[in-house]
């Protein structure tokens, strides 16, 4: 556990060490405030609460997180420090994990940071504070879900540029897994229950419900398990690849 | 103690190392040699535990690294081939970020960087970003993450690639001076260093060891062992007049220079002597005189190409 957070440390202080973790969050505030202001009609709705700011975030993390997970690991190979770091008396595990959980921080400061939105909100009316706490706690385990994919893509090349394009795609895919165009798409003779599984496994589905406050259990654990499944195929593609 | 045993390496198809086995004790400076593509490197991941071995064993003081590789690597300092480092960080974040890694914390920590920074002088650089150093103190960074928690075994993956003459005097002095308890295993290609620093040799070629010995013996294996050099000041015959020395194999005219020859000795045997007599005898006119200890250059050039 030592490790795993000296681990943490370094790449957490690795991102502010260049212009990257501010460049992310000044660009996350801003195209925020362009989703929820513009695009949401936040002020136009009259309702004291943040669903067009959260609604928008799957779509923003699709670009954003791909963005600070691309690095990960495609760097460390490509300069070679990867050989430097799993030589070290450290597990694989705190390698991913730390890795993980440092850019998982930065994705939760940058969300934190839209705090103003939130006592504008609480200024202008009288909203559920506690759904706005758990759509703010979904919001960031669907970030980690993106960026446990990007983890894993970020393994698989030694090219950030490629891993960008990659996890972009992928989290796409899952972005839109759930949504009724593709459920629709199913022919007929598709058994019920296929469907549903592959519904289930959209981040549609499940942040829905969250952004609108429903903090199901079953949801968090959906990410939960999601994000170690894709931490755990980094580190099964970082042992395959790290020869190379 | 080092102990590979039977470790073989295989990328898909291609075998890279193939069945090595040998043995390090403390105190020994190992020089690793081969061509490019020899398995060198593959090799020395393999030790550090970077790579799974397909087969075979590496157990350092009884610690196997694939059974126990945090234990084994806490043994084990190791510079990679280019001396990968973070270059978002200053050196002494750097190195302070090893010096945690190898568990160390508080007063000896400071302490301990504080004399790697001494020993491969980076004082004047300590605060400065890695990516922008030059390449010999980058080369001198990760040599001193290596060092950091004085380890019993040093795996150095060509150490003075990149530097200048004076750096490299300096980074062999520090391997000599760090030699005495520990192990000490180099790779390199240049030739001179061999005989600098190391104890003993490995030449591998295509994944095996192809030479094994202390760089004398290995020079002793040269065609050019106890060999005179020649040189004249005018032109004279000196094949007639070495016609009835026995121990001589063969004159070989050498460089460009018409008056410089090389009077190589039949299987190492020391003719030395007898070609100075002979020459004082036969007044030669003779400008330098000396015999050759062989040439490790011949040596590798000989195991690596004949085993094609």
């Amino acid at each position: 556990m030592a490790n795993l957070g000296i681990i943490f440390r370094r790449e957490l202080a690795g991102y502010f060490a260049t212009p990257l973790a501010y460049i992310f969050i000044v660009i996350f505030l801003i195209m925020n405030g362009i989703f929820t202001f513009d695009m949401g009609g936040f002020y136009v709705r009259g309702q004291a609460d943040l669903l067009p700011f959260f609604s928008f975030h799957p779509w923003l993390y699709l670009f954003m997180v791909p963005a600070v997970a691309m690095s990960l690991w495609a760097d460390e190979r490509k300069t070679g420090t990867i050989e430097l770091l799993l030589t070290l008396p450290i597990t694989l595990a705190d390698a991913v994990l730390g890795k993980f959980l440092a850019a998982w921080v930065l994705t939760g400061l940058a969300l934190a940071l839209t705090f103003p939105l939130w006592i504008t909100v609480n200024y202008l009316g009288d909203p559920d504070n506690g759904v706005i706490v758990a759509a703010y706690l979904g919001s960031w385990f669907m970030a980690g879900g993106f960026l446990s994919i990007g983890s894993c893509m970020s393994a698989a090349t030694k090219n950030p540029v490629i891993a960008f394009i990659l996890t972009v795609s992928i989290c796409f895919l899952f972005v839109i897994m759930g949504s009724p165009i593709v459920l629709d798409a199913f022919p007929a003779w598709v058994p019920q229950f296929l469907v549903d599984a592959f519904a289930a496994m959209g981040f549609l589905t499940h942040f829905e419900s969250i952004s609108k406050g429903v903090l199901d259990i079953r949801d968090l654990l959906f990410f939960t398990v999601f994000i170690l499944a894709w931490l755990l195929a980094s580190a099964v593609v970082i042992e395959m690849k790290k020869g190379n | 103690m080092i102990e590979i045993s039977h470790l073989t390496k295989r990328f898909d198809q291609f075998t890279a190392v193939d069945d090595l086995s040998f043995t390090v004790k403390e105190g020994e400076v190992l020089g690793f040699l081969g061509p490019n593509g020899a398995g060198k490197s593959t090799t020395m991941k393999v030790i550090t535990g970077f790579l799974a071995a397909t087969e075979g064993s590496v157990t350092i003081d009884g610690f196997d690294i694939a059974k126990n590789p945090i234990e084994t690597k806490s043994l084990i300092g190791y510079l990679p081939e280019g001396a990968p480092s973070y270059g978002d960080m200053t050196t002494l974040e750097f190195l302070n970020f090893i010096a945690h890694v190898r568990g160390l914390s508080g007063a000896e920590l400071t302490q301990k960087v504080d004399h790697v920074i001494n020993e491969v002088d980076l004082r004047p650089v300590c605060h400065q970003t890695i990516e922008t150093l030059s390449k010999g103190f980058k080369r001198r960074v990760g040599l001193a993450q290596a060092i950091m928690h004085d380890p019993k075994v040093l795996i150095l993956d060509e150490p003075t690639d990149g530097l200048d003459p004076n750096q490299k005097q300096h980074v062999r002095q520090l391997i000599k001076n760090l030699a005495t308890d520990k192990i000490v295993i180099i790779s390199t290609h240049i030739l001179e260093e061999v005989r600098a620093v190391c104890t003993r040799a490995i030449i591998i070629n295509q994944g095996r060891i192809v030479a094994d010995g202390t760089p004398a013996e290995l020079e002793a294996r040269s065609r050019y062992h106890q060999a005179v050099s020649i040189r004249l000041t005018s032109a004279f015959d000196l094949r007639t007049d070495l016609a009835g020395v026995v121990d001589i194999q063969d004159v070989e005219q050498s460089g460009e220079d018409a008056l410089s020859y090389i009077i190589l000795a039949k299987d190492g045997r020391p003719i030395f002597t007898e070609i100075s007599e002979l020459a004082q005898e036969r007044n030669w006119p003779v400008a330098e005189f000396h015999v050759n200890r062989g040439q490790l250059e011949d040596v590798f050039r000989t195991v690596t190409q004949g085993a094609q």
